[in-house]
């Protein structure tokens, strides 16, 4: 009995995960098309409204032929909550890589996971420690999948700044982007995180990406407005609207230590979240 | 709008960077792999006039599913030899480097496609046929006919570069809000 409801369990969660990500890859959150409907409002510059239209055109053929919004589909990046109930166990695990074998198979997904070294494919999106899946206590089971491209990802950077340059968080994040140039498809998310350690700063800037990006504080505001000075534009090409929005996530660090990771995000910041009822 | 057909000649000369155009005909697909493949064994396809599209789609069967551009910066220094062999234009996103701008110099064009935007360009796409498929399907040279895919002209024949400019417009606004 308890082996049936657990085998129910992990079908539920390889389902829910190919399901989020089917809807991740074909699909954009509302505050992602709002946030790239709002950049077509200010935007003046000719040439970045062609790009900022052919991304709204994309993204309404994606959902009509239920189509893969980017070719680079990503590596699969996991959220789950777990109730106190359910246990994070290998087989969990392994549901959840089950969810991308199958997503990479009816979506489809292209398959981008391979050996660092040896650049061989695994075929199906999994292997070798993908997909990346981080667990937190929730009330719920819930899954989020964040699948991550290549483009905006490599752009990224991490510092460990001195506890002086408390002031500088906006300047790294503008140099970031402005080494970025058009690689990462501008207009860019930026998830930020500061403090923590050297792998929580960056755990904390994919985290931040989680956040809605139809609101943002003073704090990302600022460093948003600092990033748009730049008017590299959508696509490198220029214009007013480099990033949509600016995300922050800190913790706690050393007296000594500030860890800053700017995790660079495309304007396909594709995201979704399913409920498994445990 | 301009609009352009494979195989391509010395129209592509006449182009300026930030112009918009259409692209129609055959393009390849090439992404690092194929790159390295093609000079080592040599280009599998004829390449005068022809179009190379930094890209690595989604193929199901036989339809382009998805077919948005790369990073060609990754090609910086492996497109040389392209252009040699008589390549006119080069497809992709995010821009190339001074030696790829000084190889189109007189010969060709960089067009750049809106990054992301893959369903857009596999609506407007038929797949022909594939080389070094055994590479994978990211990093194959899939040949595919285009209809009047949408693109901007990032670097001209005559050594403009919309990138490059906006890349120092970019640096010149870093340094005055930063380094003041």
């Amino acid at each position: 009995m308890m082996e049936r409801g657990a085998s129910r369990l992990l079908e539920a969660v390889a389902s829910a995960t190919a399901s989020a990500l089917r809807e991740a890859e074909t699909t954009l959150p509302a505050d992602v098309l709002g946030a790239i409907e709002g950049a077509l409002e200010r935007e003046r510059n000719p040439i970045a409204r062609t790009q900022i239209e052919n991304i709204l055109e994309n993204v309404r053929y994606a959902g009509e032929h239920a189509l893969p919004i980017c070719q680079d589909t990503g590596v699969p990046v996991v959220y789950l909550t777990l109730p106190p109930t359910v246990p994070f166990t290998p087989d969990l695990r392994e549901a959840v890589a089950e969810g991308v074998r199958r997503a990479t198979a009816a979506v489809p997904l292209r398959p981008n996971v391979v050996d660092p070294l040896t650049r061989q494919n695994t075929g199906d999106n999994t292997g070798g420690g993908m997909p990346a899946v981080h667990v937190t206590p929730g009330d719920d089971l819930t899954i989020t999948v964040l699948p991550k491209g290549a483009g905006a990802e490599n752009c990224s950077r991490i510092a460990m700044l001195l506890p002086s340059q408390v002031g500088s968080v906006a300047r790294f994040a503008a140099e970031t982007v402005l080494l970025a140039g058009g690689k990462p498809c501008p207009p860019v998310v930026l998830g930020i995180g500061i403090g923590s350690t050297f792998d929580g700063a960056a755990a904390r800037a994919k985290e931040a990406l989680l956040l809605p990006i139809d609101t943002m504080t003073p704090y990302e505001q600022e460093i948003c407005d600092a990033v748009n000075t730049l008017c590299i534009g959508p696509m490198g090409l220029g214009g007013d609207v480099t990033a949509l929005a600016v995300k922050v996530r800190q913790g706690h660090c050393h007296t000594a230590s500030l860890p800053v990771a700017v995790n660079v995000q495309c304007w396909a910041h594709r995201r979704a979240t399913r409920r498994v009822e445990v | 709008m301009i609009h352009l057909t494979t195989p391509l000649g010395d129209e592509v000369l006449e182009l300026r960077a930030g112009d918009a155009v259409t692209l129609s005909g055959t393009v390849y697909t090439a992404r690092d792999e194929a790159h390295l493949r093609m000079m080592e064994d040599g280009i599998p396809f004829d390449p005068q006039g022809a179009a190379v599209y930094h890209c690595g789609p989604v193929i199901k069967g036989e339809r382009v599913v998805a077919a948005g551009p790369t990073t060609s910066a990754r090609m910086n220094d492996l497109s040389g030899f392209l252009l040699d062999a008589g390549v006119r234009a080069l497809i992709g996103k995010g821009g190339m480097g001074p030696a790829v701008r000084e190889g189109l110099g007189g010969r060709g064009v960089y067009l750049a496609f809106t990054g992301g935007c893959a369903a857009l360009a596999a609506a407007r796409m038929r797949l022909v046929g594939v080389y070094y498929e055994d590479l994978g399907m990211a990093e194959a040279v899939w040949q595919i006919e285009l209809d009047r895919l949408p693109l901007i002209v990032g670097i001209d024949a005559s050594g403009g570069d919309l990138f490059a400019d906006v890349g120092q417009k970019a640096k010149i606004h870093f340094e005055q809000r930063f380094n003041k």
